[in-house]
């Protein structure tokens, strides 16, 4: 036995979109509800699905192969703690020596110490210039090319000499067209002279990374002085083996650091994920309290749409009670305000859709979030709409369907 | 036999009371039969049609329709059974206002799962045996009493029912629409279809020929007109 003809369909159709036609305005109120839940819950996900893309790009500059030993750690999210790492030792240039001796699983090492000075070409200056000095793996374990000329060799930064890549920021401001390889550069005091340009690099959080200068550590160390805490680049041999690499650094740092069995270590190992942990350690309970909002404005929307159905009940009763008359069985009747019911749920989920893809638009265009409502959105919107439409419905449905039919015509 | 009741009682509780609507009912009524039914107000005229049409269940006897015991059936069978064997005329029209007469004549053929184009051409044939072909377009309202009455009946001959139950049909109208209203009613029984008619006026009930009067819920007088 068929459950519902085609003709019973379409005439369930026809009937919801007739009174839903003739309530234009009560039912737009109705699904306002509705739609405020689907915009929060589609935005919602759609601003942080847009945010974690944002963040996983802008630091994906660290590497996910790379780690780094500093004095600190990069995410410390408590004072206290914060007052106990600062009087840890700082790193220096033997600790350095001491893991690129004695490290098996790495691909290449570097340092970093860096300072922001004023860089001057003839007239032309730049103030607050990153001054990084390095080692010749930088390019390795950072990933740097230079676009133009070389970076410097193990030999000069052995002879301290006074030499320097430096970003594309920097070139393109102090020399626009002009060609920069072999020419001089002032940093504060001392004269430089630029060897190659890095290729473009782009901002990580609003900073630029082509705002810099790189100088051999060596010479760094000459006229910056020593007393600045630097960091140890360490890349893997494979990105499998990060792990195994972070354990054989923290011996060899403990080693040089001569600690004891049971102390605890006076230095960290960073990685790039740690930062993604925090942030996703944020934005979950950010995904939590929104999604219990639009959830809750949803359930809202639902009763507002259960109360509209009661009283579209009632005021067809009697049109109940003639098509039950004409031979509407109970679950046609049923299946008709069911429909109604979805009709009404499924406007406020697409006008909350479509208004939340013109928020969507409006983030992306103002902000460098790339915040897309996505194809599953979508789905969860049609979801939503059936569970919604459904659950709310099958109350007055039902109260339709089993209307008496007498009762029914009888009704004034 | 078409109708046959035996011993039906229709009680309704009204807080602590018992209403008896029908006590004990035995009637037959042979297939294109034209009958008439009158008797007093309350004495349970609209109760019985009910019954009759399978709209309602009476609280004890039996209803054979048809050879089909009726009287124990659930809520979908007596839908089935509305749809296939009766046609209902009331004496407010009940038609769907929104809907115009054509879908107003299609809605049996909709709930028994006719395809589109025969629906509507069975309608229309429907429509045109009242003589409102032309305006199978208008909506309820644009139409005057005698025609919404005219489009119900076309409605309720629309699926070819064993039996037609009018309660006061021309209850709403002036005499001169009644009479014509009648008129169709009569062009149907020469057809051949069975009629069950309520009425309160003794004119309207000399077209039939029989004439069942109610009283108390009770047969008072089953004769032939
Ligand atoms: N739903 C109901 N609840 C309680 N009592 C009812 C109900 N329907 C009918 N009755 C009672 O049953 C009796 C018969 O009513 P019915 O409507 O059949 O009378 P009728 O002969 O059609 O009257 P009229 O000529 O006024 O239409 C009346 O006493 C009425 O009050
Ligand atoms: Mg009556």
């Amino acid at each position: 036995m068929k459950f519902f003809s085609w003709s019973e369909i379409a005439e369930g159709l026809g009937i919801a979109f007739q009174a839903l036609k003739s309530n234009r305005l009560r039912t737009i109120l109705t699904t306002l509800g509705i739609f405020i839940g689907v915009v929060v819950i589609t935005v919602i996900i759609s601003v942080i699905q847009g945010l974690n893309a944002y963040v996983k790009g802008e630091i994906s500059f660290l590497g996910a192969d790379t780690v780094y030993i500093s004095r600190m750690p990069w995410t410390i999210t408590d004072y206290e703690e914060y007052l106990e790492y600062t009087k840890r030792k700082r790193i220096t240039e033997d600790h350095y020596e001491f893991v690129k001796r004695y490290a098996t699983l790495d691909e290449a090492i570097s340092l970093e110490i860096a300072t922001r000075r004023t860089v001057k070409y003839g007239s032309e200056s730049l103030d607050d210039v990153i001054i990084t000095g390095t080692s010749e793996d930088y390019v390795t374990t950072q990933n740097v090319v230079a676009e133009y000329g070389r970076f410097f060799t193990p030999s000069e930064v052995n002879f301290r000499k006074n030499v320097c890549v430096i970003g594309y920021e920097v070139a393109s401001i102090l020399f626009e067209d002009r060609d920069p390889i072999g020419e001089r550069i002032k940093i504060g005091a001392n004269t430089f002279s630029i060897i190659g340009v890095l290729e473009e690099r782009g901002q990580v959080f609003g900073q630029s990374l082509d705002n810099m200068t790189i100088i051999p550590y060596s010479v760094f160390e000459k006229i910056y002085g020593n007393r600045r805490s630097l960091e140890v680049q360490v890349k893997a041999r494979n990105p499998d083996i990060l792990e195994e690499l972070i354990d054989e650094l923290i011996g060899i740092m403990r080693r040089a650091r001569s600690l004891g069995a049971g102390e605890p270590n006076d230095f960290s190992i960073n990685q790039q994920s740690e930062i993604m942990d925090l942030y996703n350690s944020i934005t979950q309970i950010l995904y939590i309290v929104l999604i219990g909002i639009g959830s809750i404005s949803l359930v809202v929307g639902g009763i507002g749409i259960m109360n509209i159905m009661l009283v579209s009940v009632t005021e067809r009763t009697r049109e109940i009670g003639i098509r039950k008359a004409l031979g509407a069985k109970n679950r046609v009747i049923m299946w008709q305000f069911l429909v109604e019911s979805m009709f009404v749920s499924a406007i406020g989920v697409t006008i909350g859709i479509l208004i939340s893809m013109g928020i969507a638009m409006i983030v992306r265009s103002a902000t460098p979030i790339p915040v897309n409502i996505s194809l599953w959105v979508l789905f969860l919107g049609i979801a939503f709409t059936v569970t919604i439409g459904i659950f709310f419905g099958l109350y007055p449905a039902s109260k339709a369907a089993r209307l008496d039919p007498v009762e029914a015509l009888r009704y004034e | 036999m078409l109708i046959d009741l035996k011993g039906i009682v229709k009680d309704y509780q009204v807080g602590l009371e018992k209403v008896h609507a029908l006590c004990t009912i035995d009637l037959q009524i042979n297939k294109g039969e034209y009958v008439a039914i009158m008797g007093p107000s309350g004495s349970g005229k609209s109760t019985l049609m009910n019954i009759l049409g399978c709209l309602d269940t009476p609280t004890a006897g039996i209803y054979k329709l048809n050879n089909a015991q009726v009287s124990t059936m659930n809520d979908d069978e007596l839908a089935e059974i509305r749809n296939r064997e009766i046609g209902f005329v009331f004496q407010t029209f009940n038609l769907l206002p929104r809907a115009t007469a054509l879908h107003n004549v299609e809605l049996p053929l909709i709930y028994n799962g006719t395809p589109a184009a025969q629906r509507r051409e069975m309608a229309e044939k429907s429509l045109e045996k009242v003589g409102l072909k032309d305006r199978m377009n208008h909506r309820p309202n644009e139409l005057s009493g005698g025609q919404r009455q005219r489009v119900a009946i076309a409605r309720a001959l629309v699926n070819n029912p064993s039996i037609i139950l009018a309660d006061e049909p021309t209850g709403n109208l002036d005499t001169r629409t009644g009479d014509e209203i009648m008129e169709i009613c009569e062009d149907l029984h020469d057809a051949g279809n069975t009629i069950i008619l309520v009425t309160h006026e003794e004119y309207i009930a000399e077209h039939s020929d029989r004439i069942i009067r109610l009283r108390d819920g009770m047969v008072e007088r089953d004769e032939a007109a």
